[in-house]
């Protein structure tokens, strides 16, 4: 048994940690965050040079072709990083999407589009429920057409084309959407985290292309789903590493009653619950990209196990980092609270920590004495 | 566990990168054991199922303390004699003389199978590793096999009344005499003392020195004259633990372990020893009781319902499956690094606080689920023989034993964030 990054994972995580930290900066991170769509293409042209944006797709696309821990060690440092702009939901939302419900044909054309670095994309699932269960799912399309609204919908400002989830004769569906269709109207809605923008989309007899539908379309959506939120659980982490590097970096230096304030025990145990939060959520999230990648029965309660943890430690590490640095924590000025508005973000996406916790619950308190697979078929219709 | 990594390389300048190969990647990070460690626990499966005596789970709520001592005493032997004690220690002294991982394996399946404890706890986990790490040729043939076989059954003698989590502060004195020691001083909180054959004694041997320096580690026969146990009635209602009282008790001069003086050093790595591997097999066990409370929430009710369709109690349960699961995770996590590094590290603190606080945090779960009931210690109404009500009294003294919270958290922010000692 070997549960660590091996050397080579380390040397591509060290490899993304420099370069973040040579192209994306705090500096650069607040210059991207008040633009209106957080967006750079010179920074995105870099990042598809490095090859990311196929991270984990077939070489056949254009991939790079990697597995899940890879792309976990990834992100844990673009969450390091705070890297702005849609690099989640156009790689591991939509891209995942497109490798998991597309044909052939649209695999090359969209996902290859993806890889290759030309196209940023975005998946509109939530409505105004706000509920991340694909059964809440009510917009209905007409055929191919589409009419209704989504909200919440990540970077749809900057997004080449939407995958768009829709009720089709009451089954689930998927449809692509460029964003200069007709009757398609992209909203900001402002709100707390500035590095990733949301938006209200409305549809208003728009065409579309369909992606997948019925079984097909929900197992994809899920599987997404899955990776989405395993790399977000991944940046959490990386968020909350830096707040604790930040942090501890500030009570060695701030002096207080003659001493650094690190000396202080009410000080010092904040720190020290921020690194158990942080460690924590690196297990969950490292396991969880290991059990999709692994394919193992109980993935889907992993990814919910690291994501009901993510969701709270990521808060508590900003409560505690805030706290520490005292009136400085509660500046603009001070970079804390980019992270502290991420970490709320981060925490509403993919299902905040009671939505996870009731997906838990269904699989491991509703199911006593059953099987794994039908553990998992339970869960496929009660999402 | 890594610390924190500090920014190396943040200062690189923008331009290019050189690119990073997909065939760079060799293995991917393995959970799987390997077919050697299936095999192994396979077996130990095996073995635990065909032995495990049946009446033992009854035989926990009813035993007196001494009876039940003497049934785990039985059940270590069993143990010993099929050769599955030990199971990391060389096998010169006794040991199978196997791997730490299948160390793991068999604590995991004893917890697993719900096998009584073994007696000489204190002896397996803390006091033999650091005899193995520190001791003599002689020390070590002289002790290790009658650990293993339960014959000598060790306590450990660290804390005094002046002397808790200021452990340095050991007033407990090791006077030189000819060929002997001798001690005076005073022991407490010191678990399994009324059963003990002998004692891992933390001295002052150097009565001019203060702190961490002149202490000695010392290994003190139970039977010699003027030594007392008293024992102390814990919050649970049983004594587990004692006071101890050394009057001028003689110990041979051979029987000090590592160096005169660098008793300091030879009980850190007991204590080291102990914050990680008093985890390993917790985890199983507490997977177990939360298996047990979801059954138990399908017939308690709550609000007119069934507990397990509850919305509150449906949360909270499976907030306890995430913490009983991250600590899985988390040790499978420090397994790998002392694998790596060989020792235990100060990241056992970050283990430590994490598993005792999540088992306070599913007790009072549990607690909340099964409603009056909890309270009831023994009779027909009484939740498993009382069973729980035990536990959540148990689960106070988890952040305090080996270590108070307050102290790993010193640990964690002295030594693992390189933050000033605070103390």
């Amino acid at each position: 048994m070997q549960f660590g990054l091996t050397e080579t994972q380390q040397t591509l995580k060290n490899t993304v940690r420099k370069f973040l930290a040579a192209e994306c900066p705090l500096a650069e991170v607040r210059k991207q965050m008040e633009t209106e769509t957080a967006f750079d293409a010179a920074l995105w042209r870099k990042i598809a040079e490095q090859g990311w944006t196929g991270i984990i797709f077939p070489e056949e696309y254009g991939g790079f072709g990697m597995g899940m821990v890879e792309m976990a060690a990834t992100l844990e440092e673009m969450g390091r990083a705070l890297l702005p702009g849609p690099f989640s939901s156009t790689v591991l939302a939509a891209g995942s999407l497109l490798e998991a419900a597309g044909n052939e044909g649209q695999k090359e054309k969209y996902l290859g589009a993806i890889c290759r670095g030309e196209a940023k994309a975005t998946v509109a699932l939530l409505e105004d429920s706000a509920s991340w269960s694909p059964d809440a799912v009510q917009m209905k399309a007409t055929g191919l057409t589409l009419n209704g609204r989504k909200l919440f919908v990540p970077d749809a400002g900057v997004a080449d084309f939407l995958l768009v989830v829709a009720r089709m004769d009451g089954d689930l569906a998927l449809f692509v959407v460029p964003s200069n269709a007709r009757g398609l109207l992209v909203t900001q809605m402002p709100a707390m985290d500035a590095t990733r923008k949301l938006y209200e989309v409305t549809f208003d007899n728009v065409a579309a292309e369909l992606l997948a539908q019925g079984t097909h379309a929900r197992k994809a959506l899920d599987r997404a789903l899955d990776i989405a939120t395993v790399g977000l659980v991944a940046e959490m982490t990386g968020g909350m590493q830096r707040l604790l590097e930040i942090t501890v970096e500030y009570a060695k230096t701030r002096k207080q009653f003659g001493r650094a304030i690190g000396e202080f025990q009410a000080v010092q145990h904040q720190c020290a619950d921020m690194l158990v939060y942080t460690e924590s959520s690196r297990s969950a999230a490292y396991y969880a990209a290991y059990a999709i990648q692994e394919g193992i029965a109980e993935a889907r309660l992993a990814v919910s196990v690291a994501k009901a943890y993510a969701s709270d430690a990521y808060r508590e590490v900003g409560n505690r980092a805030i706290q520490v640095h005292g009136g400085m924590g509660f500046t603009w000025e001070n970079d804390v609270h980019l992270f502290y508005r991420r970490a709320k973000a981060s925490e509403l996406a993919f299902g905040d920590a009671a939505f996870h916790r009731e997906r838990i619950a269904k699989l491991v308190v509703d199911t006593q004495g059953t099987t794994e697979e039908e553990m998992l078929l339970a869960t496929d219709k009660h999402g | 566990m890594s610390i924190v990594a500090c920014a190396a390389g943040d200062e690189h300048s923008p331009g290019t990168h050189p690119k990073f190969s997909p065939d760079m990647l060799s293995a991917y990070m393995d959970l799987n054991l390997t077919s050697t460690e299936l095999a192994f626990r396979d077996q130990v499966r095996g073995w635990l199922h065909d032995n495990v005596p049946a009446d033992w789970e009854k035989r926990r709520a009813e035993d007196e303390m001494l009876a039940r001592f003497e049934f785990l005493r039985a059940w270590q032997k069993q143990v010993f004699q099929a050769g599955w004690a030990g199971i990391a220690w060389p096998k010169e002294y006794g040991g199978r003389g196997a791997t730490l991982m299948e160390q793991v394996i068999f604590t995991e399946e004893m917890a697993r199978a719900g096998a009584p404890p073994l007696a000489n706890v204190l002896g397996l986990m803390l006091i033999g590793p650091t005899i193995i790490a520190f001791g003599t040729e002689a020390q070590k043939k002289r002790f290790l096999p009658s650990i293993l076989s339960a014959d000598e059954i060790w306590c450990q003698g660290f804390s005094e009344p002046n002397a808790g989590s200021d452990l340095a502060n050991v007033r407990t004195e090791a006077k030189l005499d000819g060929d002997h020691y001798v001690i005076n001083g005073q022991k407490v909180w010191t678990s399994y003392g009324w059963a003990a054959d002998w004692c891992a004694l933390l001295t002052r041997s150097d009565p001019n020195s203060t702190k961490h320096k002149g202490l000695s580690y010392v290994l003190v026969d139970m039977k010699s004259p003027g030594v007392e146990v008293r024992p102390l009635r814990q919050l649970t209602g049983e004594s587990e633990f004692c006071e101890l009282f050394f009057r001028d008790v003689r110990v041979p001069v051979e029987n000090v372990l590592g160096q005169v003086g660098d008793g300091w050093n030879v009980a850190l790595g007991t204590l080291m020893h102990e914050r990680a591997t008093l985890g390993a097999g917790m985890q199983v066990t507490f997977k177990r009781q939360f298996d047990r409370l979801v059954e138990l929430s399908h017939t308690v009710q709550r609000n007119g319902q069934a507990a397990a369709e509850d919305p509150v109690m449906r949360q909270k349960l499976a907030q306890s499956f995430v913490d009983i699961e991250i600590m899985r995770l988390n040790q499978m996590r420090a397994i790998t690094r002392i694998n790596q590094k060989g020792v235990p590290g100060p990241e056992g603190s970050i283990q430590k606080i994490f598993w005792t606080e999540l088992n306070q945090r599913f007790q009072q779960v549990a607690a909340e689920l099964l409603g009056p009931y909890v309270q009831l210690t023994k009779g027909d109404h009484a939740v498993d023989d009382g069973g729980w009500a035990y536990s959540f009294l148990r689960t106070r003294g988890n952040t305090i034993e080996a270590g108070t919270s307050e102290i790993q958290r010193n640990i964690v922010g002295h030594f693992v964030l390189g933050l000033p000692k605070s103390y």
